[in-house]
């Protein structure tokens, strides 16, 4: 059941994403492009999702003991601001400002056919693998790294 | 002004995001973070939570798919880099995404609608990372 409810907000997502014109890099590079000719369409589609989701989340975590198909949350382990927060997210942004592509219009755009984001998505793989062969060695957890 | 053509299309689709993220925590108790998601997909394979994480992924092309052909007017897509400029950045997207344990959608949304300050300053950041690194490709000239 828990999968059919992913794949439902997964498609949701996904059309969101399109429909806002998010999975076409040149509209996300016009609104990070503050010098040039600037698009703010992300800004407006980031602001429409928060003024749905924010009441949502806020709700959810008050009053909703646990989530409708699960017997727990799964909120992220982390709650400190470290440095590995703000290293990742400058090298997040250098990647992002690069292309005008992040995780989720990537995969979203291989419904385009355009094999730029096939590319990209690969290449985005290989940077996830190597920070976990890199992580695993930085904390000895003693995984298979190979 | 071009983007003021297709403002419905940014505050509907925009709702469609905040509307599945919401659904997401509500009804499975996770956080519609994409960097998590997918990297947690192939990097956990073995785990029966995989199935969920999939399932998502999946959705994401599908719900593209669906608002392509429903919806002609979004399907033009430009995307202008090289192949190495699509690799460079695929790579450090990947990276920094994992390095800083979330992106636009896990922090940028699911993380300020926990009202999250890890999120918020991961988003500024990553923000402000991405628009210096535009300003310095597209302006680096007259800026020298």
């Amino acid at each position: 059941m828990r999968a059919w409810a992913a794949l439902a907000c997964g498609a949701m997502f996904g059309a969101g994403l399109t429909l806002a014109g998010m999975t076409n890099p040149e509209r996300v590079l016009g609104f990070l492009d503050v010098l040039g000719a600037w698009d703010p369409t992300l800004a407006l589609v980031m602001l429409s999702a928060l003024v749905v989701s924010l009441p949502i989340f806020q709700w959810a975590l008050r009053r909703s003991p646990k989530p409708v198909l699960d017997y727990r949350y799964h909120p992220p382990e982390r709650t400190e601001i470290d440095r590995e927060l703000l290293l990742g997210s400058v090298v997040f942004g250098v990647g992002w400002g690069m292309v005008g592509l992040c995780p989720g219009p990537a995969i979203a755009g291989l419904a385009s056919g355009a094999s730029g984001f096939a590319v990209f998505v690969l290449a985005m793989m290989s940077g996830i693998a190597l920070h976990f062969m890199l992580d695993s060695l930085a904390n000895g957890r003693g995984r298979r790294v190979l | 002004m071009a983007w003021l053509e297709h403002w419905e299309f940014a505050v509907v689709g925009g709702g469609l995001i905040g509307i599945a993220s919401a659904a997401l925590f509500v009804l499975n108790g996770r956080i519609a973070g994409v960097s998590g998601i997918f990297g947690d997909l192939f990097l956990e394979s073995r785990s029966r939570q995989t199935c969920w994480r999939f399932a998502f992924i999946v959705g994401l092309v599908l719900g593209g798919f669906a608002v392509r052909w429903l919806v002609p007017a979004v399907a033009g897509v430009a995307l202008r880099p090289g192949w190495p400029m699509l690799v460079v950045g695929g790579l450090l997207v990947g990276f920094g995404t994992r390095l800083g344990r979330g992106c636009t959608s896990g922090h940028g949304i699911c993380g300020i609608s926990r009202l999250s300050p890890r999120s918020v300053a991961a988003t500024g950041i990553f923000m402000l990372s991405a628009i210096i690194t535009v300003a310095l490709i597209r302006h680096g000239g007259q800026l020298a």
